[in-house]
C-alpha cells in the first residue's frame, strides 16, 4: 500500500501533480520553486504524465494560462514563489473571482527588496484578500497529501475555488524528508473524475468568462465568493476526514499540541509548528503546562475553532512569519486576536514577528516565547515583537 | 473562399445589442472574422472596446464561448485554452477529430504594449491560434491615449496637439515586422475596407496549424474625429496611401495581397497620404502652418517602409 | 433591461449563460438618423451586410430585405458603401420607408 519516498517539500508535491495527472500545468521557475517544476518536466518528458505543460514566459502569464484552461474545462495545476506570485497578483484574484479550481503550490519566499530568496510568508500573505483558500504546510508529507485534498475541495460543486498549497521556502521545499505515499489508483479515486462545469469547451452551450460588472452587479459577484469561503469550511473538513480514512493522516484545519490543559500557548504555521513541538515536548517533559496551536487552514479563516481551540488559555503568543508594515501586529496575530476579541476571558495575545527573509528561528528563541508567557503576571499589553532581528 | 451571398447563411455570432460606438471599426472586423469561417471557435479577448461593450453584464453579445481575463493576457489566456484542448483529446476525453478553432483578440493597447510580452510567448510556443489585433491606434477605451501604434503627429489625450508639441513624436511601431521575427506559418495586415482580402485571409489562416497573427486596421470616429459613416471609406485609404499595406508572409514568404499588391505592380495609383491625413480630425493640426515638415516626414516615413515591404515580395 | 436580481438567482463568477442575450438590449434607442432601404435599385450585393458594425442588415435566402431597427444605430456605413443607391440615410423621425 503505502510506499515510503525520501522527497523534499518540491519532490513531494512535483509526485503528488504526476499522480493527479492534471489536464494543464502552466508554470515559471522562481528560486526555490524551481526543483517542483524541474521534476514534473522530467515526467512529462519521459511520457509519465497526459498532462500538457506550457513553459510560460511569465508568472503572470502562467497564471493566465491557467485561467484560460481551467475555464476551458479540466485539471489544473502550477506553482510560483515570492515575486512570482506578485507578479501575476492581479490574474490571482480573477482566478477566485471566476472561481476556477485551480491548485498552486506556493514555495514561500520573502517579497523583494532587497531580493532575498529565502523563506518568509510575505508573498502569500499579500494574496490573502485575493479569495483563494490557503493551507499552510509543516513539511514534505503533509505537502504531498494537501495536494489531493486541495483538488477535491477547489472542485466541490459549494465551493469551485483556487486552493493555495503553501510550504516554506527552501526549509520545507528543498529539505529531504520521509514522505509516505500512496498508489496511484488510490489517488485516482480520491480525487475522482474531473467533472466540468461551464466549460469554454463545450461548444454547444457557449458561456462567457470576465464581463464588465458595472455599480448594478459586482458587489453580488462578490457576496457570492463570501458564501463560498463560507462553506469551504465544512467542505474541508469533511474532505480531510475522508482522507485520513484512506491513509490514516488525520489533518484537520488545525493541529492542537497538548493544548487541552494548557496555561498558554503559541500559535503559528507551516515549519515553525514543527520546532515549537519539540520545544513543547521539551518544556512538557519538566512539568510546563505549554502547548502549540498550529493552524492549517489560513482563509477561510476558521475563527470559532480557534476560539474553541484556545478558550481558558491566559497566554498567547502568536508567531508571524510576515509583516504588515503600519499594522498592529502581522496577519496571524490580527485574525487570531479578532477572533479571541468575543470571549467571556479574554487571553494576553502578543504577537513575535520571526524569520523574514529566511532568519532562522531555534529552539532556544521559541523557548524564550514561553518563558515569558508563564512568568506573565496579570494583563500583558497587546505588544509586537521582532525575533531574532539584531539591535531590538 | 465562399462568395458573400453564401456567408449570409452562415451564423451571426456577434449579435446586435452591443455598445461599440456607431460606425466602430472593431465590431466590423470581428464581425467579418467569425462569417468568414464556420469552424466552432473559442474566444479570448483583452480589455478594451471590444470586450467591454460586448459583455457588460448581464448582457453578451458572443454566441460562441468566451473569455475576458485582463488586459495583457488575452494570447496567454487562449494558450491555456488551446492546451487544454489538446489535454482533453490526449486523455481520450473529446474526439480526436474534433475541430475548435481559437482566436484571441486584443486592441493596440493590449497587443503592441502591455499584451506583447504574452504574445510572443503564446506565438513562440507554438500553439494552434490566431491573435487577431483590432489596430485603432491609440487606448480608446480609457480615453483616446497615445499608444506605440499611434501615428506621428496623431493628436491624442496623452499627446495633444499643443503649442510646443504637435501630437505624437513617434512613429508607429511595425508590430507586424515584429511578429514576423517568430517566423509564424502565417501572418497578415488586412484592413475591413478591403473585406473580400480579409475575409479569404481568415479562411486561409483556419486552415493552417500553429500560431497565426493577423493585424486588422480598425478606424475609430469617436478617436480619430471622423464620421461614423466615413469608417470604411478611412479604412480603404489607409490601404490606398500604402498607410497601412495589406499584406501576408506565409513561411517567411512576403506577398502584398489585394490593393496593395495592384499599387506596387503599378495598376493603381498610390495616393499622397496627406489625402488620409485631411481625412481625420486627429491630424487637423498637421495642416496648420509651422507643421510642414512633420508631414513631410510621415510622408516620407511612410514612403521608406512601403518600398521595404515591396523589395520583400519581391517587385 | 433586466430587472437587477439579488446575488442568489445569478450564476456564479459573473458567468453569463445565455449566450448572444444582449439582443436584448436596443441600440436602435440610439439612431439619430436611420437607414431608408430602396429595394428597386438594390442590387444584394451584401457590401452593406458585411460592414454593418452592428448585425443590423437582414438578409433572407441570399436577398437583403430590411434593417433590424432594433439594432441599427444610424451610423450610415451601409449607404457609404452601396455601389447602387439603395439605401439613403434620413433623419429619424422624418420620412419612413
Amino acid at each position: 500500500m503505502a510506499k515510503s519516498m525520501a522527497l523534499t517539500g518540491n519532490f513531494a508535491a512535483a509526485y503528488a501533480t504526476k499522480q493527479i495527472n492534471p489536464h494543464v500545468v502552466a508554470a515559471y521557475p522562481i528560486t526555490p520553486q524551481t526543483t517542483m517544476m524541474e521534476k514534473f518536466s522530467e515526467y512529462y518528458a519521459n511520457g509519465e504524465v497526459d498532462t500538457e505543460l506550457i513553459c510560460v514566459e511569465s508568472e503572470h502569464s502562467a497564471m493566465s494560462a491557467c485561467v484560460g484552461a481551467a475555464a476551458a474545462g479540466g485539471r489544473v495545476i502550477t506553482s510560483t514563489a515570492a515575486n512570482g506570485l506578485a507578479l501575476m497578483f492581479e490574474i490571482v484574484y480573477i482566478a477566485a473571482s471566476n472561481r476556477l479550481p485551480i491548485v498552486m503550490c506556493v514555495m514561500n519566499r520573502a517579497l523583494s527588496a532587497p531580493i532575498n530568496i529565502h523563506g518568509d510568508h510575505s508573498d502569500s500573505m499579500g494574496c490573502r484578500d485575493s479569495g483563494w483558500i490557503q493551507i499552510y504546510n509543516e513539511n514534505a508529507q503533509e505537502v504531498y497529501d494537501t495536494m489531493f485534498m486541495a483538488t477535491r475541495i477547489g472542485e466541490h460543486k459549494d465551493v469551485r475555488l483556487p486552493v493555495m498549497v503553501n510550504l516554506d521556502g527552501f526549509i520545507t521545499s528543498h529539505k529531504i524528508e520521509k514522505v509516505d505515499t500512496l498508489e496511484d489508483d488510490e489517488v485516482r479515486k480520491f480525487i475522482g473524475e474531473y467533472q466540468p462545469v461551464y466549460p469554454l469547451l463545450d461548444i454547444e452551450n457557449p458561456v462567457t468568462y470576465g464581463p464588465l460588472d458595472l455599480t448594478d452587479y459586482y458587489f453580488e459577484h462578490k457576496r457570492q465568493q463570501v458564501e463560498a469561503m463560507k462553506k469551504a469550511l465544512p467542505v474541508i473538513k469533511k474532505v480531510s476526514s475522508e482522507y485520513s480514512n484512506l491513509c490514516g493522516r488525520d489533518y484537520g484545519i488545525m493541529e492542537k499540541y497538548h493544548l487541552d490543559d494548557a496555561d498558554c500557548a503559541i500559535v503559528t504555521m507551516s515549519s515553525t509548528a514543527g520546532t515549537t513541538k519539540y520545544v513543547v515536548d521539551k518544556l512538557r517533559a519538566e512539568g510546563k503546562k505549554v502547548g502549540l496551536l498550529k493552524v492549517r487552514l489560513f482563509r477561510p479563516f476558521p475563527a470559532e475553532e480557534i476560539r474553541e481551540a484556545l478558550a481558558g488559555i491566559k497566554n498567547i503568543a502568536v508567531l508571524d512569519r510576515s509583516e504588515s508594515f503600519g499594522a498592529f501586529g502581522g496577519p496571524l496575530f490580527s485574525e487570531v486576536r479578532n477572533a479571541m476579541y468575543d470571549t467571556d476571558e479574554r487571553p494576553n495575545i502578543v504577537d513575535y514577528v520571526f524569520g523574514l527573509g529566511g532568519r532562522d528561528i531555534n529552539a532556544v528563541q521559541i523557548e524564550g516565547v514561553y518563558k515569558r508567557l508563564m512568568d506573565a503576571k496579570d494583563k500583558m499589553p497587546g505588544d509586537v515583537n521582532y525575533l531574532g532581528v539584531r539591535g531590538d | 473562399m465562399a462568395n458573400l451571398k453564401q456567408l449570409t447563411e452562415r451564423e451571426e455570432r456577434l449579435t446586435g445589442g452591443h455598445r461599440l460606438c456607431a460606425g466602430c471599426g472593431a465590431s466590423i472586423i470581428v464581425r467579418q472574422i467569425l462569417l468568414a469561417t464556420d469552424y466552432p471557435v473559442v474566444v479570448s479577448c483583452a480589455t478594451g472596446c471590444l470586450e467591454v461593450s460586448t459583455t457588460i453584464y448581464p448582457y453578451t453579445a458572443w454566441k460562441n464561448p468566451f473569455i475576458h481575463n485582463a488586459f495583457e493576457n488575452s494570447a496567454a489566456t487562449i494558450s491555456g485554452a488551446e492546451a487544454m484542448f489538446k489535454a482533453k483529446k490526449r486523455k481520450g476525453e473529446i474526439p480526436a477529430d474534433q475541430k475548435v478553432k481559437f482566436i484571441a483578440f486584443g486592441g493596440d493597447g493590449g497587443t503592441y504594449d502591455i499584451g506583447i510580452q504574452s504574445l510572443s510567448g503564446a506565438l513562440e510556443r507554438g500553439h494552434d491560434f490566431m491573435y487577431v489585433c483590432y489596430n485603432n491606434e491609440a487606448y480608446m477605451n480609457t480615453g483616446i491615449q497615445r499608444s506605440s501604434a499611434t501615428p506621428k503627429g496623431a493628436a491624442t489625450t496623452t499627446s495633444p496637439a499643443g503649442r510646443a508639441i504637435p501630437g505624437k513624436k513617434q512613429y508607429p511601431k511595425d508590430l507586424t515586422e515584429v511578429i514576423a521575427g517568430h517566423h509564424l506559418p502565417y501572418l497578415c495586415q488586412v484592413s475591413p475596407g478591403y473585406y473580400m482580402d480579409l475575409l479569404k485571409k481568415v479562411e486561409k489562416a483556419m486552415e493552417i496549424d500553429g500560431p497565426k497573427f493577423m493585424n486588422a486596421f480598425s478606424p475609430c470616429p469617436r478617436g480619430w474625429r471622423h464620421a461614423s459613416n466615413a469608417s470604411i471609406d478611412i479604412a480603404k485609404l489607409a490601404v490606398d496611401c500604402c498607410f497601412w499595406p495589406i499584406y501576408e508572409i506565409e513561411n517567411d514568404k512576403y506577398e502584398l495581397t489585394g490593393q496593395s499588391k495592384l499599387i506596387a505592380t503599378g495598376k493603381k495609383e498610390k495616393v499622397p497620404v496627406s489625402d488620409y491625413l485631411r481625412s481625420q480630425g486627429r491630424f487637423k493640426h498637421l495642416f496648420a502652418p509651422g507643421n510642414e515638415d512633420v508631414l513631410k516626414g510621415i510622408q516620407e516615413e511612410v514612403d521608406r517602409r512601403w518600398e521595404k515591404l515591396v523589395k520583400l515580395s519581391g517587385y | 433591461m433586466s430587472q437587477e436580481k439579488t446575488w442568489k438567482e445569478i450564476p456564479w463568477g459573473g458567468l453569463i449563460l445565455d449566450a448572444g442575450n444582449a439582443q436584448e438590449y436596443h441600440t436602435g434607442e440610439w439612431r439619430t438618423e436611420r437607414p431608408v432601404h430602396i429595394m428597386e435599385n438594390c442590387k444584394h450585393c451584401m457590401y452593406c451586410w458585411i460592414c454593418c458594425p452592428d448585425t443590423a442588415i437582414i438578409v433572407k435566402d441570399k436577398k437583403m430585405v430590411g434593417v433590424d431597427f432594433d439594432f441599427c444605430k444610424g451610423c450610415g456605413i451601409c449607404e457609404k458603401v452601396c455601389p447602387f443607391d439603395a439605401i439613403k440615410m434620413v433623419i429619424e423621425g422624418e420620412e419612413g420607408d
